[in-house]
C-alpha cells in the first residue's frame, strides 16, 4: 500500500482511474469507446507538449514560448497548404516542424551560449513570436475553406479506432521515452538538473544540454503547431494563447520538479491525461466550461502541496534552534 | 601580550564600504543605457509625429501603462528577494469583479476603491502563505492561483460583464484629478509610490536586507534577518498594489469582464526585467524600472500614433527584451578577450 503511495504514477494513475469511474457511473456516455477516443485525440497535442516542455525543465529551465511557437508554425504551415493546397502533406508537416526548430534553436542557443536566464529569454519570444504571426500574414487569417482537404485530412485518419493524431503522440512518447531512460544524453539531462556542478565535472555540458531541449521543444511544438490548425481549421494570432501554462500545468501535475531532475515520461503523460479528463468531463457533468480554469488552478496547487509532502524536504531551517524543535539534528 | 601576532595599530587593512568612483563604470551602468534609450525613444519619437510632444497626448498616454507600472513596483521587489508572482493578472481580474459585485450591491463611490486592495491582500496572503509558509516554489504556485483567480472570475461572471459603475467612482479614472499639469490619478499615486519604493529600498536598512536575501538568502538567514516574513510580506504586498491598480483600472474603463488585464503579468515581468533587476535575485534598482517603465509606455504610445498594430509593437518589446540582456553579457566577454 505505502509503495503504491510512495509512487506517484500509480496513484496518479488510481486517482484518474477512480475519477473516470465516477464520471462514467454519473453520466454513462463519458466511458463510451466513441467518447474515449475523442478524450485521447482532444488531449494528443497536450501530450506531446508535455514531453518537450519536461525536457526542459528537467535541465532547470522553462520554455514560455511555445504556445507562441504553436501559432507561427501552424500559421506559417497554413500558409503554404492556403497559396498551394495540394502539395503531399509531409511538406505540410515538414515545414511545421523546420519552423518551429528554428524557433526552438533561436531560444536554445542564445541561453545557451550568451547565458540569458530561460524565463527572461522565452517570456521574450513568447511576445515576439506571437507578434510574427501578424507581421507573417498581415493579420489575416487562414480558414478550414482555405486550407484544403489534404492539410486538413491527415491528422483525423482513424487508425484502429483512434486518430493518426494519437498514433502520432504514441510513438513520440516512446521516442522519448527511449531517449531519456537509454541514450547518454538523456541521462545527462536528469544529471544537469540534479546537479550542474557535478554534472559539469563528469564532463557533461550543460550549454549542450540547453541547445538540444529548447531545440526539440521547439520541434515538438512545431509539429504541434500544424496538427493544432489542421484540427481546429483556422490558422491566426491567437490560437493556443496562454496554452503554455496548461502545459506547464501538467507537468506539475505529472510530478516533473520545477527545480530540475526529477520527471519521468509516464508521470507527465499522466498529468496531461488528468487535465485532459477535466476538461472533457466538464460538458458530460454539466459544469459551464467557465468552471475549467479554476478547477485547473485547484489541481495544480493540490499536486504541488502533496509533492511537497511526498519529497518531504520542505522548508530549509539553518537555525538550529529551529531545527530542534523540528526533530532533526542540531 | 603575545609578540608575534601582529599589532592592531600597523597591521591596518582597510575595507571599503563603497566601490571607487569611476567613469567606465557610470556610463556602462544599466541605468545610463535606459536613460540613453529613452532619450532614443522620445527624439524618435517626436522625428516620426508631430502629436508626440503634447502635454495632453503624453498625459492619455500615461494611462496605458500606470496602472502596470504600479504592480511592477512590488514585483521589483519580489524578483529582487528571488520570488515571482505570475498571479498579478488574475488578481486584478478577481479584484475588479469584487468591486463589481460591490457596486451592483449598491456600495457607494469611495468606498468602492477599498474594494479591489482588500481582495488583492488577500490573494497576496493565500500566495504568501503557500510559498513562503508549506516552502513550494513560487513560480508553481503562483501559476496554480493565476488560474484559480482567474478562474472563479470566469465562473462568476461567465460571459456577462458589469459595467453599472457610479459615476461618482469612473470619474477618478476618466478624467484629470489635477487640471494643469494635466494628470490623473493613477499616474499621480504611481509617482508617489516609485519615490516611496525609492526611499525605502535604496535609503534604508530594509532595503539593503531585501538585497541581502536576493544574493544569499541563507547567509541573509544567518545574519539575523526574517527571511521568510519578509517574502511573505512582499507578496501581500504585491497582491495589494495588484488590487488598487484594479480599482483604477476597472474605475477607467467603467467595465469588468473575465478578460480583464489579460497577460499583463508578462508585460510587467518584462517591464521590471528591463528595468535591470536580475531575475537571479540581489541586483536592480528602482529608478531603472521606472526608466523601463516609461520606455515601454513611451514606445507603446508612439508607435500607436503611427498606427502600428499591438501585437506588432510586441515583437519589438520582445526583442527589446533579449537584446537589453544579450547585449550586456556579450559586451563583458568581449572586453574580457
Amino acid at each position: 500500500m505505502s509503495f503504491i503511495l510512495r509512487n506517484r504514477e500509480i496513484a496518479l494513475a488510481i486517482i484518474i482511474a477512480l475519477m473516470v469511474t465516477g464520471i462514467g457511473i454519473y453520466a454513462p456516455p463519458f466511458v463510451s469507446p466513441d467518447n474515449i477516443s475523442y478524450v485521447l485525440d482532444d488531449t494528443s497535442i497536450l501530450f506531446m507538449m508535455v514531453l518537450g516542455q519536461m525536457m526542459v525543465i528537467l535541465t532547470r529551465g522553462i520554455d514560455l514560448s511555445v504556445a507562441s511557437n504553436i501559432a507561427l508554425s501552424g500559421m506559417i504551415s497554413a500558409s503554404l497548404a492556403e497559396s498551394s493546397p495540394n502539395l503531399p502533406v509531409i511538406t505540410y508537416i515538414a515545414l511545421a516542424i523546420v519552423t518551429g526548430t528554428i524557433l526552438g534553436l533561436i531560444n536554445g542557443s542564445l541561453i545557451a551560449f550568451v547565458g540569458i536566464p530561460p524565463i527572461v529569454m522565452t517570456l521574450g519570444t513568447l511576445a515576439a513570436f506571437r507578434g510574427l504571426i501578424v507581421v507573417y500574414g498581415g493579420g489575416n487569417q487562414v480558414n478550414a475553406s482555405e486550407m484544403g482537404a489534404v492539410f486538413q485530412g491527415f491528422p483525423k485518419i482513424p487508425i484502429l479506432g483512434v486518430t493518426s493524431t494519437f498514433w502520432i503522440m504514441v510513438a513520440l512518447s516512446i521516442g522519448v521515452f527511449v531517449f531519456l531512460n537509454m541514450t547518454r544524453a538523456g541521462r545527462g539531462l536528469y544529471a544537469v538538473g540534479g546537479n550542474p556542478e557535478a554534472a559539469r565535472y563528469c564532463g557533461i555540458d550543460l550549454s549542450r544540454q540547453q541547445l538540444l531541449v529548447y531545440t526539440l521543444s521547439g520541434a515538438i511544438a512545431g509539429l504541434c503547431g500544424y496538427l493544432w490548425t489542421a484540427r481546429y481549421g483556422v490558422a491566426y494570432s491567437e490560437i493556443a494563447s496562454g496554452f503554455e501554462l496548461t502545459v506547464i500545468a501538467a507537468c506539475v501535475i505529472g510530478g516533473v520538479s520545477i527545480a530540475g531532475g526529477v520527471g519521468t515520461v509516464p508521470g507527465a503523460l499522466l498529468g496531461a491525461l488528468f487535465l485532459g479528463v477535466i476538461v472533457n468531463a466538464l460538458p458530460v457533468m454539466q459544469i459551464t466550461p467557465f468552471w475549467q480554469m479554476a478547477i485547473s488552478g485547484f489541481v495544480i496547487l493540490t499536486a504541488v502541496i502533496l509533492n511537497a509532502r511526498s519529497e518531504k524536504r520542505g522548508i530549509k531551517l539553518i537555525l538550529p534552534e529551529a531545527r530542534r524543535a523540528a526533530g532533526g539534528t542540531p | 601580550m603575545n609578540d608575534t601576532s601582529p599589532s592592531i595599530a600597523t597591521k591596518r587593512q582597510p575595507v571599503a564600504d563603497k566601490a571607487p568612483w569611476s567613469l567606465a563604470d557610470f556610463v556602462l551602468r544599466w541605468e545610463s543605457i535606459l536613460v540613453l534609450l529613452l532619450i532614443a525613444v522620445v527624439i524618435g519619437n517626436t522625428w516620426r509625429s508631430p502629436y508626440f510632444l503634447d502635454i495632453y497626448n503624453l498625459s492619455d498616454a500615461t494611462q496605458n501603462f500606470a496602472e502596470k507600472a504600479i504592480v511592477a513596483l512590488p514585483m521589483a521587489l519580489l524578483i529582487l528577494v528571488r520570488e515571482i508572482d505570475l498571479s498579478v493578472a488574475a488578481i486584478i481580474a478577481l479584484a475588479s469583479l469584487m468591486t463589481g459585485l460591490a457596486a451592483q450591491a449598491g456600495v457607494p463611490a469611495p468606498l468602492l476603491f477599498l474594494v479591489g486592495p482588500l481582495v488583492g491582500m488577500a490573494c497576496g496572503l493565500f500566495n504568501g502563505t503557500l510559498v513562503t509558509r508549506i516552502g513550494l516554489p513560487s513560480i508553481v504556485v503562483t501559476i496554480g492561483t493565476m488560474s484559480l483567480f482567474r478562474g472563479i472570475a470566469q465562473v462568476v461572471l461567465g460571459d456577462q460583464v458589469i459595467a453599472t459603475y457610479p459615476s461618482g467612482y469612473t470619474d477618478y479614472g476618466q478624467s484629470y484629478l489635477i487640471k494643469w499639469p494635466p494628470l490623473y490619478l493613477s499616474f499621480i499615486i504611481f509617482l508617489v509610490l516609485a519615490v516611496v519604493f525609492a526611499l525605502v529600498l535604496h535609503r534604508t536598512a530594509f532595503g539593503r536586507k531585501l538585497y541581502a536575501i536576493g544574493n544569499n538568502p541563507v547567509a541573509a538567514r544567518f545574519s539575523g534577518i526574517p527571511v521568510e516574513r519578509i517574502r511573505f510580506w512582499l507578496f501581500v504586498l504585491t497582491g495589494l498594489l495588484a488590487g488598487l491598480a484594479a480599482a483604477l483600472l476597472t474605475a477607467r474603463i467603467g467595465s469588468t469582464r473575465p478578460n480583464i488585464a489579460l497577460g499583463w503579468e508578462l508585460e510587467i515581468i518584462t517591464m521590471v526585467i528591463l528595468g535591470g533587476v536580475s531575475i537571479a535575485g540581489g541586483s536592480g534598482t528602482i529608478h531603472g524600472v521606472m526608466l523601463a517603465v516609461f520606455i515601454i509606455g513611451l514606445i507603446i504610445f508612439g508607435l500607436s500614433l503611427l498606427n502600428v498594430p499591438g501585437i506588432v509593437i510586441s515583437v519589438l518589446l520582445g526583442t527589446l527584451l533579449i537584446l537589453s540582456l544579450a547585449a550586456p553579457l556579450l559586451l563583458r566577454r568581449l572586453l574580457r578577450r
